[in-house]
């Protein structure tokens, strides 16, 4: 069981900014994303992004803004959880939140944070009718253990590094049969795959089918069957084991929404005195809370992640006259 | 006024709307869309890198090209077809005026 004061969920650009307000009111933060790295959407999404609205930046890369707010925290040892999906949120007999993560990590604190963003990440799910009906039973979205794939029938889609490497990896002596079905005859990925892509096609060891797009998923129990359309030759019928679609991840607020908190069109709503939630001892700030006048932008989530500490550490230590409120003259205390 | 126009949009229940849209503000159909509280997430804020503006033109407007970046980031988009953009990729301009598109379907 990992202990903290706060837990915060999500580890992006206010997330990694509430570790350092609370540090300065000498608060432990412990920080859970699904990602596996730090950084949320700017280092996911926008990595050469620039942005130009952090004061004091004219303009400032996505992803030089994380590894500074990682340097800027460092000094107070913050831990991590990563690659974990925040699941479950209990109570223990003491008050304490514990909140345990989809792989089963416990972690114990008296405040949640909620600074998730737009959600978590979660693979892009074609809008196809039935799809769901055929999840786990023939549909994957991500390719955990290639050999589960030995001697089928695999059809990919998709026109990325994943969906490249993937079929180059299933071609070489592991699935029966790899098509890769994408909407264009280029693709975005690296040089090289798509080189061997090509070539795999050319030796026939792989169809590659282009100008072309799934539509339509069918089958009894399990998948049997792809309708795709093709642009200039119409419909055509694929028989396969498996289709996995690989369109990159989108953000979803997912088990948030179970936790009995007051959500309006997918953002959590709070009170702006100190962005608390309804559940007593939980918060949300930055992309993900909502209230008259929000502004989705990094600087109003590091102005609400410092009033919100503010209110956590009376929380915690409702009889302890706070007193720290400002940097000016010291920075990190102890430094 | 001279720089507004309209542009109209078809939301996933077919619904159209009529929006009136700045043309000097440096706006794209993503933000508009956004501004009157259509469903477009916008997710990257307007780089072209992400897929979750996606629709289609549906009047003959004279829109620049897609550029490649835009044609990649359509990769992860679904049911793209020849008139498919990203909306963070249409300015706003004056001759846009009457402009037509309609949102792309998304998954669950």
């Amino acid at each position: 069981m990992i202990q903290t004061d706060i837990l915060i969920i999500g580890a992006g650009p206010c997330g990694l900014f509430t570790v350092f307000e609370a540090g300065l009111l000498k608060l432990r933060c412990h920080l859970i994303d699904s990602l596996p790295n730090p950084g949320g959407q700017c280092t996911e999404i926008y990595p050469k992004k620039p942005i130009y609205d952090i004061p004091a930046y004219p303009s400032i890369l996505a992803g030089d803004l994380t590894e500074r707010l990682m340097e800027q925290i460092a000094p107070f040892s913050p831990g991590f959880t990563l690659g974990e999906r925040a699941e479950i949120v209990e109570k223990d007999e003491d008050g304490q939140f514990i909140l345990t993560t989809n792989r089963g990590t416990k972690h114990r604190a008296p405040i949640i944070v909620i600074a998730a963003g737009l959600g978590c990440f979660e693979p892009r799910k074609p809008p196809i009718d039935n799809l769901s009906s055929y999840e786990d039973k023939g549909v994957e979205y991500i390719i955990k253990d290639p050999e589960f794939y030995r001697d089928k029938k695999v059809v990919i889609s998709g026109g990325g590094d994943s969906a490249l490497d993937w079929t180059i990896f299933l071609a070489e002596g592991v699935a029966s049969e790899v098509t890769l079905v994408h909407r264009r005859p280029s693709f975005r990925g690296h040089p090289d795959s798509v080189q061997k892509v090509l070539d795999l096609a050319e030796a026939g060891k792989i169809n590659l089918i282009t100008n072309a797009e799934v539509v339509g998923v069918s089958g009894d129990a399990n998948l049997n069957a792809l309708e795709v359309k093709h642009k200039t030759e119409g419909m055509m019928s694929i028989d396969t084991d498996h289709w996995v679609p690989l369109f990159g991840l989108s953000p979803k607020l997912g088990p948030i929404s179970e936790w009995n908190l007051n959500i309006s069109k997918n953002a959590i709503e709070v009170d702006t005195f100190d962005y608390s939630t309804n559940v007593p001892g939980i918060y949300a700030i930055g992309d993900i809370n909502t209230y008259p006048g929000k502004l989705k932008l990094i600087l109003c989530g590091f102005h609400e992640a410092t009033l919100m500490v503010q209110s956590a550490y009376k929380r915690i230590f409702p009889d302890k006259n706070l007193v720290l409120k400002y940097t000016t003259v010291t920075g990190k205390p102890g430094l | 006024m001279d720089d507004m126009i309209k542009v109209f949009v078809i939301d996933r229940d077919e619904k159209r709307h009529m929006l009136d849209a700045p043309t000097d503000m440096n706006m794209n159909m993503m933000e508009l869309c956004k501004s009157y509280e259509l469903p477009v997430e916008g997710t990257c804020g307007g780089m072209a890198m992400c897929a979750s503006c996606h629709m289609y033109v549906q009047s003959s407007h004279d829109i620049s090209e897609r550029s490649e970046d835009e044609e990649d980031m359509l990769d992860e988009a679904f049911f793209v077809e020849d008139n498919s953009r990203l909306g963070c990729q249409i300015k706003l301009t004056s001759d846009l005026d009457g402009l037509e598109v309609k949102l792309a379907p998304i998954g669950e």
